[in-house]
């Protein structure tokens, strides 16, 4: 087992740190992990974007030029990394902000309007989980309960109150896939 | 049972300095390595095995500090980037100069100049080829792993003390940045005061029960004697190549070709070979994880089995000379590189490959 991922959008969007939550239930699951960011001065606002890599088997390079699966989030993202997911992987788009639509044939696309459903969660913040559902519900790489136990281990202790809505979210996403 | 965490290579730099019982860091923030120091202020290790950490008011002060601390005989320390680490070498030269132990850390962004905050590799030759002024060397280990950088700190301070010279961890922005699983090393004490008596008797540490004190500097006027000192340093240089040379070969028994990378852009080489060898291309890979002293013995004997000889380095060919006297023009040794921030994928390596070999991949 492989999964080659990259999340791309803006700063702000929490694209690391679903990442990292996505690398902390692959260490869960007993997985080999690379987490990669684009690092730099991409705050809120600039592109932001990491490339996460879950094995089991030893991971040679960090640095990938093609992906089993992409996650855009805008439309810098989608010019950029459709063209690079491997025929037969997985493309999950957020359709607002989006003007040219994916046009590839040879890949699983597939919109998922977490901006919506976040607004109707009345919780921005709970976005990028929103979307970490719906990887998840594509490619079930790792267990729901490992991500929940990946949360608990990203989030500091003062927000563990929250994670109830994050496991809200993430059965969201689950459902809009 | 041995405890697995996730974190990044600058994190992991901190982690194993605590645990190795160092007695001091002194730094200054830059991008891409200001996670040691702000991973030192979070783990406060102040209270716990009474590590000093301070951020100085600039890399110079930093280094100096360092100076002062190695002096001493306690283990210290210094992490920076590029240009902080270029605002560092007098006092690098300095520390070589007077037979101090300490450990640097680079991990490289793009130059010359304050340049970009993106990974490189183009501080090859500042690390390799001395950096200061004078005829000195540095120890320079080059991890490809977050496990490397946790056990280079251990490595590099033990290594640092055996020979009395500074060391220096040469990472890049990627192993610097990235995350990945960990085991870190146990937790040592510091040494205590009679220890470092013991196993430290030229440090200045007071008149003590020696009944003189011992002097530390780098100075020597009378040019006979300074002659002799050069004679010393070049007999620990010589040492230390023929005891401490460190490689990795990967694919290397049947290969026809053969990469030469060092650090994270091994691994992205690494990942081109396996794809090569899909198509029954067959390319090794040999990894200098000391690049001073550096593998020339082990290149040269690998040289007559291939045909070619490919350096990949996120510079303009900087370690590509040293392969190049390792070979002394026995096969073709050509050069790939990415500058300026830019990381290269295992596509672009391929593609070089193929250009440089006329191979079809």
């Amino acid at each position: 087992m492989k999964e080659e991922i990259v999340i791309a959008g803006f700063g702000g969007q929490g694209v690391l740190s679903m990442g990292k939550i996505l690398a902390y239930a692959g260490l869960m699951d007993n997985l080999e992990v690379t987490w990669m960011p684009s690092y730099g001065p991409e705050q809120r606002g600039g592109t932001a974007n990491v490339t996460v890599i879950l094995s089991d088997k030893p991971i040679s390079s960090p640095v990938l030029d093609s992906f089993d699966t992409a996650v855009v989030l805008n439309q810098q993202s989608l010019d950029k990394f459709e063209s690079k997911v491997k025929p037969g992987g997985t493309l999950i788009y957020d359709p607002s902000g989006i003007h040219h639509l994916p046009t590839r044939t040879d890949i699983t696309v597939v919109a998922v309007d977490a901006t919506t459903a976040a607004i109707e969660m009345k919780n921005s913040k709970t976005y990028n989980m929103i979307l970490l559902g719906a990887l998840l519900k594509l490619r079930p790489i790792v267990d729901t309960d490992a991500v929940i136990r990946g949360l608990k281990k990203t989030l500091p202790e003062r927000h563990h109150h929250l994670l109830p809505l994050n496991e809200q979210a993430l059965r969201k996403g689950m459902e809009l896939a | 049972m041995e405890e697995v965490k996730l974190m990044k290579g600058n994190e992991a730099i901190a982690h194993a300095a605590i645990r190795y019982g160092v007695d001091g860091y002194f730094g200054y923030p830059i991008t891409p390595q200001s996670e040691v120091l702000e991973t030192l202020a979070e783990l406060k290790p102040w209270e716990t095995t009474g590590m000093t950490v301070l951020q100085a008011e600039s890399e110079v002060a930093a280094i100096n500090m360092v100076y002062g601390g190695a002096a001493t005989g306690r283990a210290v320390m210094t992490s920076s980037s590029s240009p902080g680490v270029s605002l560092k070498q007098e006092g690098i030269s300095y520390l070589a100069a007077s037979e101090l132990p300490a450990l640097i850390v680079n991990v490289m962004r793009g130059g010359p100049g304050l340049g970009t905050i993106q990974p490189s590799q183009s501080d090859y030759f500042q690390a390799t080829k001395g950096g200061g002024h004078g005829d000195y060397h540095l120890i320079v280990l080059a991890p490809a792993t977050v496990q490397e950088m946790a056990d280079f700190v251990a490595l590099g301070f033990d290594l640092a003390f055996k020979y009395r010279t500074p060391a220096m961890i040469l990472a890049d922005g990627v192993v610097g940045q990235m995350m990945e699983k960990v085991v870190l090393p146990e937790q040592r004490r510091r040494r205590t005061d009679e220890e470092l008596r013991q196993q430290c008797p030229w440090a200045a540490c007071g008149k003590d029960h020696r009944g003189h004190r011992n002097v530390v500097t780098s100075l020597e006027l009378d040019s006979a004697k300074m002659e002799v000192n050069n004679l010393r340093f070049q007999r620990t240089y010589a040492e230390i190549q023929k005891n401490e040379v460190r490689y990795q070969e990967y694919y290397t028994e049947d290969a026809e070709y053969l990469i030469v990378a060092f650090g994270s852009v091994a691994r992205i080489c690494l990942k081109a070979i396996e794809e090569a060898r899909e198509k029954g291309v067959k390319i090794g890979l040999i990894r200098p994880i000391t690049l001073w002293p550096f593998p020339t013995t082990r290149i040269a004997e690998l040289a007559k089995q291939v045909k070619g000889i490919l350096t990949v380095e996120l510079n303009a060919g900087q370690m590509i000379e040293d392969v190049r006297l390792a070979v002394e023009g026995s096969v073709p040794v050509r050069h790939f590189g990415r500058m300026g921030g830019i990381v290269p994928n295992p596509g672009e390596v391929l593609t070089a490959l193929t250009e440089h070999f006329s191979l079809t991949i």
